[in-house]
């Protein structure tokens, strides 16, 4: 842990221009959002072959054009109550430390160009699962975004593994 | 780092790999001019390479070899030191090539300048030599004009065309030597003196043109290096028909080749849902071709095993110089290919373990000599096919490994308790050496003996799903055998469905299927909630695939029904039931994401045909998932015949089971021949006593006391006991459980039929005599006496080759109140005897193999240690001329074997204080 993990991890990917594009995805009714360099495709999973004795957050493998991806469910990562039937599920396809994941989310929503300037820090009092995978708030009109740091979502999981 | 440098480093490592291995050549052939020159030749390359590239401190280094190497051809007497100081150098050369690739063509800085002023020391050395030798008159031998001495000279493979065979050359140079008038030089002239280049040209291409080739000899106008250089051609145009490709390439190219297979198989899944598809044709031609393909690039992966070789012979070079042995290696089936991925990995391994052998395996020359063995020790390296697999032996003809030595260090390190190893074979003590931290090495060396390595061996071999084993011979060597896959990447599996997942198992391990079903022949058994599966006489031990992958089962679906898929991996083998067996298929193994790599259930997972990801089952992961509970299993079952000891806290496998009482009973597992369940029906009345029909006879039925539940439906549980043929079934109330418990009797009884009680499971248990009842089935089976115990513990010797009577005698005499060590042959016992154990007396079979008991007793009582010895012969023979027979061999007794009071009362009488042994 550096000073660094005080500000948002996506600083350094912020545009010159001050702004940065969120994908943003619904997960258990809260928005949230990804930066969208960091995403590699929307999908959706089919055909997804479950892994025993795996964490409890991967929801299991499925085969992407080819590639075998590891599906992270969003909603147990985040402790949220699982959805009701498989019906319309998204997934999030990113890349990370040269594998490929799938983040499932329930909902995929608009491309937002937001400036960085209006991102705040986490609240203190944020849900220590959320903190944890959280790279900080935007304050939109009406609603909240969070901004979801990949790096810490698989990250942490590949932390507890080793451990 | 530009091409011509990246270029030069390749070539120069492969010369240096191959002058490593000349010299160690040329230094046990010091005249053989033509390894000599091919060294030279390597060396002069380099340095002239070098020179052009502006590598100073290389050119520098291969010129002071290069000198000395000149001095030898001139003449110069090859040391060992000389040989020494020049591997050294060729290893500082490979250094500064390894910095040189790390540092994109930057020389190291560094000072060569000792090394330097060795070489040169030693070419001088050299010179006065050679000026001493040159007094000396020329030798003759060193002129080729002496042609009839010429040998068949054989090159390794078939010829190309374009290509003379080395006798063709030689032939052309002798034909033409006759003309010549040779102005020979100094006794440093190269091997062959002056020739008729020209003729000896126009010969050979006049030969060449037989062949049918094209001409190929230009060089030769240096007859010095015209024989190697032969050789040379013969690379050369070989490498004019070979390109050097980039390994990336080859992995690249070998990716997308596995993704087109998975492709194929994908499209041929749709195919075969449709019936008639127009795609059907084309697709098989498809498929064909892919196959094909596949097959090549395969092939461009393939490398000789020699080349994870190429290094050995210095190595075992080095370490016999170090040890002070005598060393010689053998390497058999170099050119036998495997991919180079494989190569890679088992590298490292096949070098531990010809060190191994080097270092611990062969004995030293002092030691070779006394045990009647030649000085030189020899270690054998072989690799051939055999199947899909690779196998390569290492073989040494050193001392064996130490069973003692082992056995001991086993439990030093808490690996296996005493009693636990008596149970062991040979083969399962010696697969100790692989276990992490173990060495047996009295002293460590440089070389080995700090107990890293074999573990490591082991672990690498296995994680390409190899396996290694090993046999060892007392005084005769070891031998390892390694068995590995020849490709990773395609890897042929059993699909199988548990839960309603899929699972892909590796071929590789799985031995047979067995469907089973509750009403068939094999169906599951379950011993307290084990199950286990009766497979051809042999209890084979189950577990659910769904219970390791921790999946939930389905209640409503019955447990004994699904398929077994027998399965080995080293010398386990154990059942994983599953619900489902669908069909094979070739799949190509991905790496799983590193979030799942801790799950050791599974190697790897793919994409089948059908588009879907399977996970791929790890045989090691679940074969050490089922642990060591069931490999012990697996061993009892095994080795029930297998000699066992059981000395006062061994641990016996234990049958509890209920008969008529509340309290448990227990007998000995080894003594039960199979647990059944009749049909009340089938059992008939016949003579007053009970029978079942059993296997195509008449089996008595007996039942331990009367209070045993006569049940009047369903079925009734028994044991099956059975000897020599003849069957008996000990009729109980249920079958409570299988334990492993140290049998000590604590109160004797004198109760028929019971030995007495021990605690087993922390509750007082009565042990059944089973000789109690055997008789009481078969009246002739032998007639029992209470147990009397002596008073005094003593040890006791105890050898008979049948299981049977070692697990039946074995409690009576310990009920008797002896201390009783078991023997499975008299070699055992002597075994024992030689390293100090030290006994009371002696209880002798005397129809045995190998030794018998007369021998065995003759032998003993020529040593004065056991001149005294009380022994005891057991026989099933007893007539007047035995007896006679026995008392000459030095027994002091004859009893029959099924005269068990007679035993009793001549061992109370043997061990009792006036006899007067001298214990």
């Amino acid at each position: 842990m550096t000073a660094n993990d005080l500000n948002p991890g996506v600083a350094a990917n912020d545009t010159l221009s001050g702004q940065i594009q969120y994908v943003t995805v619904f997960i258990g009714g809260q928005l949230f959002g990804l930066p969208i360099h960091k995403v590699h495709d929307v999908f959706v999973p089919e055909s997804m072959t479950r892994v025993p004795l795996s964490a409890n957050e991967i929801a299991g493998v499925l085969n992407l054009r080819g590639r075998i991806v590891t599906a992270i469910n969003m909603r147990r990562r985040l402790g949220l109550p699982l959805r009701e039937g498989s019906h319309g599920i998204m997934a999030v396809g990113i890349e990370y430390r040269g594998e490929s994941y799938g983040l499932i989310i329930d909902e995929v929503g608009e491309v937002l160009n937001l400036e960085t300037s209006g991102r705040e820090p986490n609240p203190a009092n944020l849900d220590r699962r959320w903190a944890e995978i959280s790279g900080g708030v935007h304050r939109l009109s009406g609603q909240l975004m969070v901004i979801l740091d990949v790096e810490r979502v698989l990250g942490r999981m590949m932390d507890n593994m080793a451990a | 780092m530009d091409d011509l440098l990246r270029e030069f480093l390749t070539e120069t490592n492969e010369s240096l790999d191959t002058v490593d291995v000349e010299l160690v050549k040329f230094e046990q052939e010091p005249n053989n001019a033509r390894i000599l020159d091919n060294i030279f030749r390597l060396v002069h390359t380099i340095k002239g390479t070098c020179g052009f590239l502006g590598l100073p401190r290389l050119e520098a280094l291969a010129h002071a070899a290069e000198t000395l190497m000149g001095k030898f051809r001139e003449g110069a007497p090859v040391t060992q030191e000389a040989v020494s100081l020049t591997l050294q150098t060729i290893d500082r050369i490979k250094g500064i090539l390894a910095d040189l690739e790390t540092n994109e063509g930057e020389e190291p800085k560094g000072d060569d300048r000792d090394l330097i002023a060795q070489l040169e020391a030693m070419s001088l050395a050299g010179d006065a030599a050679k000026s001493e030798a040159k007094k000396a008159p020329p030798e003759p031998a060193k002129k080729k004009e002496t042609a009839g001495t010429l040998v068949l000279q054989v090159l390794e493979r078939e010829l190309r065309p374009g290509e003379v065979s080395l006798d063709e050359l030689e032939r052309a140079f002798r034909e033409t030597e006759s003309e010549v008038v040779i102005p020979s030089d100094e006794a440093e002239a190269a091997p062959a003196p002056g020739i008729d280049f020209s003729r000896v040209a126009a010969e050979i291409e006049a030969r060449m043109k037989q062949v049918g080739g094209e001409p190929k000899v230009e060089k030769a106008a240096k007859p010095a290096e015209a024989d190697a250089d032969a050789k040379d051609e013969g690379k050369g145009s070989v490498a004019t028909q070979s390109i050097r490709v980039n390994v990336e390439t080859l992995e690249y190219l070998m990716t997308m080749v596995s993704e087109l297979v998975l492709t194929r198989n994908q499209l041929l899944e749709i195919v075969r849902r449709h019936e008639d598809s127009e795609f059907k044709v084309p697709l098989q031609r498809l498929s064909n071709v892919t196959a094909e393909l596949q097959e090549g690039v395969m092939k461009t992966r393939m490398q000789p095993i020699g080349n994870a070789w190429q290094k050995l012979p210095r190595i075992v070079r080095d370490l016999a110089q170090e040890l002070g042995k005598q060393i010689e290696l053998d390497m058999i089936g170099a050119e036998t290919e495997l991919d180079r991925q494989v190569l890679e990995l088992i590298k490292d391994p096949l070098t531990h373990m010809v060190r191994n052998s080097a270092d611990h395996g062969l004995e030293r020359p002092e030691d070779r000599k006394k045990a009647g063995k030649s000085e030189k020790g020899v270690i054998k390296l072989s690799a051939y096919h055999e199947g899909g697999h690779i196998i390569i032996e290492i073989a040494d003809d050193g001392r064996g490994l130490s069973l003692e030595r082992i056995k001991q260090k086993i439990i030093e390190n808490g690996l296996a308790s005493e009693a636990e190893l008596e149970k062991m074979s040979e083969g399962q003590i010696f697969k100790h050496i692989f276990a992490p931290g173990f060495s047996t090495a009295a002293k460590v060396t440089s070389v080995s003996g700090r107990g890293v390595g074999m573990d490591v061996v082991r672990t690498n071999i296995e994680t390409i799903g190899g396996t290694v084993d090993l046999k060892s011979v007392a005084g005769k060597g070891t031998t390892f055998t390694i068995k590995i896959p020849l490709t990773l990447a395609i890897v042929s599996t059993l699909i199988v469905e548990s839960c309603g997942d899929r699972f892909a198992i590796p071929q590789l391990s799985v031995v047979e299927l067995v469907r089973v079903q509750s009403n068939s022949e094999h169906r599951i058994e379950r011993i307290k909630d084990t199950p286990v599966l009766r497979l051809r006489n042999k209890l084979l031990p189950l577990v659910p695939l769904a219970h390791l992958l921790g999946l939930e089962t389905d209640q409503s679906k019955s447990e004994d029904e699904g398929f077994i898929v027998v399965m080995q991996v080293g010398n386990v083998t154990f059942g994983l039931v599953v619900d489902g067996v669908f069909h094979t298929e070739e799949i190509v193994v991905k790496p799983m994401s590193k979030m799942l790599r801790h799950i050791t259930m599974f190697s790897g997972n793919t994409i089948l045909g059908d588009g879907s990801v399977i996970m791929i089952v790890d045989p090691n992961g679940v074969a050490s998932a089922i642990g060591t509970a069931i490999v012990s299993e697996v061993v009892d079952h095994k080795q029930a015949e297998a000699s066992r000891a059981i000395d006062h806290d061994a641990k016996i496998s234990m049958l509890l089971f209920r008969a008529g009482s509340p309290e448990p009973k227990a007998v000995p597992l080894s003594l039960v021949t199979r647990l059944e369940e009749f049909e009340i029906e089938k059992i008939e009345h016949s003579n007053g006593r009970d029978l079942v029909q059993y296997r195509g006879s008449l089996m008595p039925l007996v039942y331990p006391n009367y209070d045993v539940h006569r049940r009047e439906e369903g079925t009734q549980p028994m044991l099956v006991f059975s000897d020599s043929g003849r069957s008996m079934g000990l009729v109980v109330d249920e079958i409570v459980d299988i334990v492993e418990e140290s049998l000590d009797i604590q109160v004797g009884s004198d109760v028929p039929g019971i030995l007495g009680s021990a605690v087993i499971k922390g509750k007082a248990t009565e042990i059944i005599d089973i000789g109690h009842y055997l008789p009481l089935a078969f009246e002739d089976w032998f007639k029992r006496k209470e147990i009397s115990s002596a008073a005094l513990t003593r040890k006791l010797l105890f050898i008979d080759d049948s299981a049977f009577f070692r697990n039946m005698l074995g409690p009576v005499m310990k009920a008797a109140g002896f201390e009783v060590t078991v023997c499975a042959s008299a070699t055992e016992a002597m075994r024992l005897l030689g390293e100090g154990s030290r006994f009371d007396v002696i209880v002798s079979d005397i129809e045995m193999p190998v030794v018998n008991g007369f021998e065995f007793a003759e032998m003993l009582r020529r040593d004065a240690r056991f001149k005294t010895t009380p022994i005891i012969a057991l026989s099933a023979l007893c007539t007047p001329a035995s007896i006679e027979r026995g008392r000459q061999s030095g027994f002091d007794e004859y009893v029959a074997k099924f005269d068990r009071p007679g035993l009793i009362a001549a061992l109370k009488e043997i061990t009792s204080p006036d006899y007067g042994i001298a214990a």
